[in-house]
């Protein structure tokens, strides 16, 4: 109570939060339910028929395939990163560091003709790849390239802060207990660190489920192959299928929300986790 | 004399095997330092670099003259004034938030922090079909608003929402923590001293939050600018009206204009380049604040 009337010392609370639900509701929220009502409107057998045709689910397909195995590399790559960036000292750390940044503000369409043009046949690298066969623009592991580069800063900068708290106390102990430095790595450091790899993955992993931008200038966008779900809404939409492209959309949105409500749950188990 | 040998000794000892036992060996450091900066240059520094390469590919001539077109100027005035509203709207927005949520105590604040950062989960794509299916022709206000001869969708507003949409957590999530963080006992303070609400928010919240307000706000920007797959569900793509850069970029290399693709991208870039330094700068100036 008396918390209450001492919080009420400070004005505008009325003012600042109508607002802040008042804009909220505006931008957010009634769009946002707009999706959800109109597929209301469809029978049951109608939705079904728009979200598990065989081009659909093979988008599904697609999309969480290449997003997963992008988060995954980053995952290990960004464990490796982090590492590097707070473990050892070397020359342009701050460069390096600010540079993982990038994804975060190179405009997603800029990295999809950059990342094509540097994987097409006769790219820096692409030329080093095709003959031997690999092909990387204009097919799958293209989709992968640009969801690894889009969802690269997400395991770095969960996992940076994490290892900075890191008490040393703990591996001088494991090393006193005569655990080699594998060992120490494997059983002290990385339970540790497990929460946070995991928030990681899964930030990544839902940017790469939505991803427009990057992605459909490198993969060529064939139905049934390289065709992410995301083009298949905007296809739709040009097609004049709302129907059909608003109930992609909300399973979509369903896969978005669930694991928004994990990556939640995995943040509040990684603070839980360090306050101990 | 002999304690004081071995506690030298031992101290000595300890300062040598401390770094052994919890440091890597010296080709373990080379090693891992030399595959992660591999994979970022492989990932980041490469087509980084490339957008600039293909732009100069046929000189600098032919960069510039990319710029001697009537549809790429307005395409940069179209971005940049989608960023001047977004930008202030999600600024006032992100203050009001979390003045709200930072100052007092209410029920459902945690739920309210999700649904602010809700649009962050919501693919760019889908960030658009919803107010095509609030604006458009066959959407819940399309009737009304053609009666009425207001274009939202495949016009300048539309781009604009969904620019404000897809930007709409920047500021509030850098300012919320921030603000939680720093409490109330200054603003108690000022208002026991006697100051108003708003010389209390303009010379005391204000101040302290600076640094989170400014980063919010590049990241914000960068963003707004950069925005493609919203912005290409509402925008129609009418050449030199409803084009903003990154839709421009698309058109140009859709047609093979390789060149003046990149070279519109490279602008880009270098706003994304000028994004990062100012970021951290800022993390840096926060820091040294904090220190102090």
């Amino acid at each position: 109570m008396s918390s209450r009337s001492q919080r009420s010392v400070l004005p505008g609370f009325g003012l600042t939060l109508g607002f802040t639900i008042f804009y909220l509701g505006l931008i957010v929220l009634v769009p946002l339910s707009a999706a959800f009502l109109r597929t209301f409107g469809m029978t049951w057998s109608e939705f079904v028929a728009a979200v598990a045709s065989p081009r659909v689910l093979a988008s599904y397909r697609v999309s969480f395939g290449a997003s997963f195995a992008a988060a995954s590399v980053n995952m290990g790559f960004g464990f490796l990163v982090a590492w590097v960036l707070v473990r050892y000292p070397f020359p342009g750390k701050r460069i390096v560091d600010a540079l993982v940044d990038l994804p975060f503000a190179l405009p997603t369409a800029v990295a999809g003709i950059a990342l094509t043009a540097v994987y097409a046949k006769n790219g820096w690298v692409g030329q080093y790849l095709e003959p031997h066969g690999i092909k990387v623009a204009f097919s799958e592991i293209g989709v992968f390239v640009a969801l690894t580069f889009i969802g690269l800063p997400f395991v770095v900068r969960t996992l940076q802060p994490v290892l900075e708290e890191l008490e040393p106390e703990l591996e001088e102990a494991a090393a006193t207990l005569g655990a080699g430095r594998w060992q120490t790595i494997s059983r002290v450091i990385v339970p540790q660190l497990f929460p946070a790899l995991l928030t990681g993955f899964a930030l990544a992993f839902a940017r790469a489920l939505g991803e427009y931008g990057s992605v459909v200038f490198i993969s060529g966008n064939m139905p049934m192959r390289t065709e992410i779900a995301p083009l298949l809404i905007i296809t739709k939409l040009e097609q004049y299928d709302y129907r059909g492209a608003t109930a992609i959309a909300v399973v979509m949105l369903v896969a978005s929300f669930v694991l928004l409500l994990l990556i939640n749950l995995l943040q509040k188990w990684s603070r839980r986790y360090h306050r101990v | 004399m002999a304690s004081v040998a071995t506690s030298l000794h031992s101290r000595r000892e300890t300062a040598y095997a401390a770094p052994r036992a919890t440091q890597d060996p010296v080709w373990v450091r080379w090693l891992l330092t030399g595959v992660a900066l591999a994979f970022l240059g492989l990932f980041l520094l490469l087509p980084l670099a490339a957008v600039f390469a293909e732009a100069l590919r046929k000189g600098l001539g032919a960069y510039f003259a990319s710029f001697n077109d009537p549809d790429a100027f307005s395409a940069i005035k179209l971005t940049l004034t989608a960023a001047a509203i977004s930008v202030p709207a999600n600024l006032v927005f992100g203050v009001a938030a979390s003045w709200a949520i930072a100052k007092f105590s209410f029920r459902g604040k945690s739920l309210l922090i999700t649904l602010i950062d809700l649009p962050f989960a919501v693919s760019p794509v889908i960030s658009g079909l919803i107010y095509v299916l609030v604006f458009g022709a066959q959407g819940w206000f399309g009737p009304w608003l053609s009666d009425h001869d207001i274009k939202i969708i495949f016009a300048v507003p539309g781009i604009v929402l969904a620019t404000i949409f897809v930007t709409f957590p920047f500021v509030a999530r850098e300012l919320i923590p921030l603000m939680q963080a720093q409490g109330t006992d200054e603003e108690y303070a000022a208002i026991s001293l006697g100051a108003s609400g708003w010389q209390t928010f303009w010379r005391v919240t204000l101040p302290n939050a600076k640094w989170g307000l400014f980063y919010g706000v590049i990241l914000c920007n960068a963003r707004a600018m950069g925005e493609f797959g919203a912005v290409s569900v509402v925008s129609g793509h009418i050449r030199g009206e409803t084009n903003t850069m990154p839709l421009h970029i698309e058109i140009l290399y859709n047609e093979y204009n390789f060149v003046a693709a990149f070279a519109v991208a490279s602008l880009l870039a270098v706003l994304a380049l000028v994004t990062l330094v100012l970021k951290s700068l800022v993390e840096w100036k926060h820091h040294q604040t904090n220190a102090e």
